[in-house]
């Protein structure tokens, strides 16, 4: 399910394993390997261990056990401050009694450059994010927004070649937190360093990451590019985290190689991909995105299965039409329409037939129950 | 706040009442240190107002008691002492307050309560408690009566006043800052004085300030563990009171009334400088 630990990753977490009390872990055997220039972003509920490995690789928790090496070195060894590691924090951390260019010289000072270097790096990083004329405020005349932009000037101004932002935009505002994701990615690539954002918010996992690590209960579930992990989730888990998902319960009767056809509880009969099930007669529970749910019988193959659904309710979105179905038992069940020209607007207490491609239906393991 | 148009009778007696209240208390908590100011340029040894003096004619007045005051060798001793004391005992207390302070604030650390109600102890046992067990303890070791002596109980008495600022300063201190200066490349000690230090001097200047006082103006510990060399100025106080009932405790009280208010307005506005510079109040 995960990469290999051991091939030559910038960052690589070989068997750590993270327990506070000694008793339970909370990261479990973590095998990851990042690339030099990657932008990986490790999203999760909260309390799946993804801060933790975080804070394992700044050096503010120690691995209990397994290495963490960075460059080829292992770090466990090495205390924080001379990881030479870039840190952006979600409440900024900016020292509130410097000015902003006092915060941005302060990593430079502590490297012993002259004063004239020190300006110059500090305009350069100020300049980058766009703050060039706030070199003397104070970080408390800042809105938020602008006082997360300081704090990763200043996480950039030493050049280091990992940063870490740990839900650097937790605390914005929608529209502002889409600005930033765009401007964070675009200075991550520019400047290729290499990049590990943690996260609970799965757009911004999608939208930013170049590969994300989905955590869960102390391990990864899936790590994947943000495309295959939408379209392709390896467990019910991800399927159910990551974006909109109807699930349906029910029993594998048979699999044709690429498609396995699932006998629903209510007797209904489904087309899916196989994704974690291996035998006719095992439990599994089939995932399809709204998106996909199609109720257009010429859209659909000939062959496949179709099942019948009522029209519970009908919302207008504006780009998109939502039908909330009830289908085998399941009465929210979603299926989103783009808002065509020639797209049926469904009255409540219709009943339809809707099918999907079989490959869009992934057959999954059925999580135990609680 | 003026009375609003629709109070009643009741309110309007309530109003007045209340004034009349809030200023007696004020007149109880001033009046005793104020009337010493004018007794102090009493020309007659009393402690009472003379003729002269309420018919304000100028005879009655000299500033004898203060040439007194400034002219006398144990009196300008005691001043001495007053301040070695004082400050070293303050420096010994805000070092070992500070420091138990940020250890305290610690998530890690064990025994929190337990370690706390220790340190703050010499602040709750009735000081004359204190002073004994310092007595014999001192003299067991040797340093009853020396200004060692006399010092490390100051500082014992000042170190909960520090800890006690102190830790209420880290209540608001974010420990994040901390983390952000390692991850920026700062050692720990870098960290301290560049960091920590700078946003918790708020605290630290306020408890140095009680711990000053609290010694300056100690007689029960001197009483028990000083010797005859270290004589503050409470100690001469008290002997004076004592011994010869002299006005010259008039003068000396009112300079220590002037110094403590000209104190309290230096660590004031340091203290309100360093609060703007922590950002927490924009200036």
């Amino acid at each position: 399910m995960t990469k290999a630990g051991n091939d030559r990753g910038f960052v690589v977490f070989d068997r750590v394993q993270k327990s506070y009390d000694g008793e339970t872990l909370v990261v479990k055997d973590l095998n990851l390997s990042i690339q030099k220039g990657e932008f990986l972003t490790m999203l999760g509920p909260s309390g799946s261990g993804k801060t933790t490995c975080l804070m394992m690789l700044a050096g503010f928790e120690t691995a209990t056990h397994g290495e963490i090496l960075l460059d080829g070195k292992p770090i466990n060894n090495i205390p924080p401050h001379k990881r030479g590691i870039g840190m952006v924090f979600q409440n900024y951390a900016l020292f509130p009694h410097m000015t902003v260019g006092e915060n941005l010289a302060f990593p430079l000072e502590v490297r012993g450059l002259g004063k004239s270097q020190r300006e110059a790096k500090v305009k350069r990083a100020l300049d980058m994010v766009q703050m060039g004329d706030f070199s003397n405020r104070r970080p408390a005349q800042l809105s938020g927004g602008q006082q997360q932009r300081i704090a990763l000037a200043r996480a950039l101004v030493f050049e280091p070649e990992l940063v870490l932002m740990d839900e650097p935009l937790g605390a914005l505002d929608k529209q502002l937190r889409e600005t930033l994701q765009f401007e964070i990615t675009h200075l991550a690539h520019e400047l290729g360093i290499t990049t590990v954002y943690v996260t609970h918010d799965q757009t911004e996992a999608l939208t930013m990451s170049d590969n994300v690590a989905v955590f869960n209960d102390g391990m990864i579930q899936q790590l994947a590019p943000p495309d295959v992990l939408y379209e392709e989730p390896q467990n019910s888990f991800v399927a159910q985290f990551i974006g909109e998902n109807n699930t349906l319960d029910g029993t594998v009767k048979e699999i044709n190689g690429e498609i396995a056809v699932v006998e629903l509880d209510g007797g209904e009969l489904v087309d899916a991909r196989p994704v974690n099930i291996s035998h006719p007669g095992e439990r599994t529970r089939v995932s399809i995105r709204p998106e996909r749910v199609e109720a257009n019988r010429d859209r659909l193959q000939e062959g496949v299965h179709t099942i019948k659904a009522e029209v519970k309710e009908f919302i207008y979105m504006g780009d998109v039409f939502r039908t909330r179905l009830k289908v085998a038992g399941n009465d929210n069940f979603i299926m989103k329409t783009r808002n065509a020209p020639d797209q049926t607007r469904y009255k409540p207490g219709t009943m339809i037939e809707i099918g999907w491609l079989p490959r869009d239906c992934r057959a999954l393991d059925l999580p135990q129950a609680g | 706040m003026a009375l609003p148009s629709y109070a009643t009778t009741g309110d309007k007696i309530w109003y007045y009442t209340f004034r009349v209240i809030c200023f007696a208390i004020f007149f109880f908590l001033l009046a005793p240190i104020l009337v010493m100011i004018p007794l102090s340029f009493n020309a007659q040894p009393f402690f009472s107002f003379t003729r002269e003096m309420m018919t304000l004619n100028p005879d009655g007045y000299s500033l004898r008691w203060y040439q007194d005051f400034l002219g006398s060798d144990s009196w300008m001793r005691s001043i001495r002492n007053s301040f070695i004391i004082g400050i070293a005992a303050t420096v010994l207390a805000t070092t070992l307050g500070t420091l138990a302070a940020l250890g305290l604030s610690r998530s890690e650390m064990p025994f929190k309560g337990a370690i706390m109600a220790i340190m703050i102890s010499p602040m709750i046992v009735p000081l004359i408690i204190s002073a004994a067990g310092m007595f014999f303890f001192f003299s067991q070791i040797g340093i009853s009566g020396t200004y060692l002596g006399v010092v490390l109980a100051h500082a014992a008495l000042g170190t909960p006043f520090v800890i006690i600022t102190v830790t209420a300063t880290l209540v608001g201190f974010d420990q994040s800052l901390i983390r952000a200066a390692a991850s920026l490349g700062a050692s720990p000690t870098r960290t301290f004085f560049k960091i920590t230090m700078p946003l918790i001097l708020p605290g630290v200047i306020s408890g140095a300030l009680f711990a000053f006082i609290t010694s300056f103006d100690e007689i029960v510990i001197v009483l028990f563990v000083a010797g005859p060399e270290q004589r503050t100025i409470p100690r001469e106080m008290w002997s004076g009171i004592r011994e010869d009932i002299s006005p010259t405790i008039l003068a000396v009280a009112s300079v220590m009334v002037a110094l403590s208010v000209l104190l309290l307005v230096v660590i004031e506005l340091l203290r309100r400088r360093s609060e703007r510079l922590r950002g927490l109040t924009p200036g």
